[in-house]
């Protein structure tokens, strides 16, 4: 090879690289077998602290929820499965279908009226939904109203920065104002009047975005219905794991005179020259590859097996699986918080305001009290003071179905104790 | 009817007193192929000579619009939003894109059928 490209040794063919930035050597262990790679990779992963999900209480924005066998039976077949997602209609009219599925989904659970083929999580759906905003009204600024998601809002920040966006922390919007975004519920977990933000962001022209948990759509009332006019979420808890983070899947909802400013891939139904009904992408030219710098956003891709697992779960629990899975949350949290607001220095933090699965909980010697939780085998409340001062010794608890009656009396005798 | 006028950007126009009608040419439209949506303002908006004022996008591309006088909008065709293959078929009729009334005026380098065809045809 050095032969064939014209240089005598290694060092020649380095001789552009600065000495000072070369290693002298590289001191690899020796290559190991399969067998003993695993028998490594168990050792280090027997280090770290694996909670049960049902001694799980932390939630923000991530959480741990039964996922039915039926997810991973679609979306590991190889069709699905595959290294990349083909979009030519006469390829992959099942890819195609399958995302379809998705939009509908979402667009019926949010109640608008059109859907695209996903985002990559939550924070990029709040921050391409403002970026819609921003070109549909040619304003400049974007009202974030309460406890959004303090990530979602840092990854909102750094899509702004570029484009000129002030990005501004309030309720009211103005003459400048091209969105109020607002959670609903809110990182706290606590329920925002999303209705009343609605109507102010249109007092002033400005859009209403509503970041949304998916599953609260079975017992809230969905954007569509009190005038939101784009919903944006994570849509984690809809049968994918927690997975360190990612990867999860976001998704974004529209009103449909404002489909032209979607960001990314969105399918179409048509039809075939004999008539037969199939799946194409559609309105590509919103796409970069047309408008190109006019466009609302560079995204040209999704999180399509993520979007699979999604469209799998819901379809698989139907309205009334939904219902049900919020309901039991919202039990559940509710039984834990009155009891553990009757622990001795525990009180609950908003106590005027009405929340569904997550609290937040003003708790004295927090940080040691999670400590101890985690010596016993149990992830408790996410301390929030972290991203805002005003919350000191605040942490917010959160339940799903998965943390059963026994689990909750776990929690209360660790802390009891 | 005016003396139908051109833009070195593929723009058309006719001037009748201070009412100016703008669309886009049929060399224009042809070039683009079939248009599938235009992204159009709102009449009042006032508009500088040569300012951007919309989109027309095709299954090939989207092109910005611009304003060939200075002017105050007074109408839009607004049955583009439906049938904006209106500007294929009749670019220089029922594809027209705004009215205008003109302020100052009509520029003196816009072009004449012959000169526009040879910039056309270049």
């Amino acid at each position: 090879m050095l032969a064939a490209i014209g240089v005598s040794s290694m060092d020649d063919l380095l001789v552009d690289i600065p000495r000072s930035l070369r290693l002298p050597a590289l001191e690899l262990p020796v290559g190991l077998s399969e067998f003993e790679t695993m028998a490594q990779m168990k050792s280090l992963a027997a280090r770290n602290q694996v909670f049960a999900d049902r001694l799980t209480f932390r939630g923000g924005g991530v959480y741990r929820r039964f996922i039915p066998s039926a997810v991973a039976a679609v979306t590991s077949k190889p069709e699905f499965y595959s290294a990349y997602t083909p979009y030519q209609p006469e390829a992959s009219q099942g890819t195609l279908q399958a995302i379809y599925e998705f939009q509908t989904l979402i667009a019926e659970l949010t109640a608008l009226d059109v859907a695209n083929a996903s985002m990559y999580d939550g924070a990029t759906a709040v921050a391409e939904a403002a970026m819609m905003a921003h070109i549909h009204t040619d304003r400049n600024e974007v009202v974030v109203a309460g406890y959004l998601h303090p990530e979602y809002l840092e990854v909102l920040r750094a899509f702004s920065e570029g484009r000129g966006i002030k990005v501004r922390k309030g309720t009211e919007a103005n003459s400048k104002t091209a969105a109020v975004v607002f959670q609903q519920p809110d990182f706290l977990g606590l329920l925002v009047d999303a209705h009343g933000l609605t109507e102010s962001a249109h007092k002033a022209g400005a859009l209403a975005i509503a970041c949304v948990d998916p599953i609260s759509l079975a017992i809230l009332a969905p954007p569509g219905e009190y005038g939101a006019d784009i919903a944006a979420g994570e849509g984690q808890q809809l049968g994918l794991s927690p997975s360190f983070g990612g990867p999860h899947v976001g998704f974004i909802a529209c009103r449909k005179d404002l489909v032209r400013r979607l960001p990314g891939r969105l399918i179409g139904s048509s039809h075939d020259a004999a008539g037969r009904r199939g799946f194409v992408l559609t309105l590509t030219a919103r796409e970069q590859h047309i408008r190109r710098e006019r466009a609302t956003s560079n995204i040209c891709t999704n999180h399509s097996l993520c979007a699979l697992a999604a469209s799998v779960y819901m379809t698989y629990m139907g309205a009334d699986g939904l219902r049900q899975v919020a309901e039991v949350s919202f039990k559940r949290a509710h039984a834990l918080a009155e009891r553990l607001s009757a622990l001795p220095g525990w009180e609950m933090a908003f106590p005027e305001r009405q929340f569904l699965n997550e609290f937040p909980i003003r708790v004295p010697k927090g940080p040691a009290v999670l400590r101890r939780l985690a010596r016993n085998g149990i992830l408790g409340g996410l301390d929030v003071h972290r991203w805002f001062r005003e919350l000191k010794g605040v942490l917010t608890f959160t339940c799903t179905e998965v943390n059963d009656a026994r689990a909750l009396d776990e929690l209360v005798e660790a802390l009891a104790s | 009817m005016a003396d139908r006028r051109y833009t070195k950007s593929h723009e058309w126009l006719t001037v009748d007193g201070k009412a100016v009608t703008v669309g886009i040419t049929d060399f224009a439209q042809s070039q683009l192929g079939d248009v599938v949506f235009l992204e159009l303002p709102a009449p009042g908006r006032k508009l500088a000579l040569g300012e951007s004022f919309g989109v027309v996008e095709s299954v090939k591309a989207a092109s910005d619009l611009y304003s060939p006088v200075a002017g105050r909008i007074t109408a839009v065709n607004d049955k583009l939003t439906a049938h904006p293959e209106l500007v294929n078929s009749d670019p220089y009729g029922d594809g027209w894109i705004l009215k205008l009334e003109l302020s100052g005026d009509v520029p003196s380098d816009l072009l004449d059928e012959a000169s526009y065809k040879k910039i056309a045809e270049a």
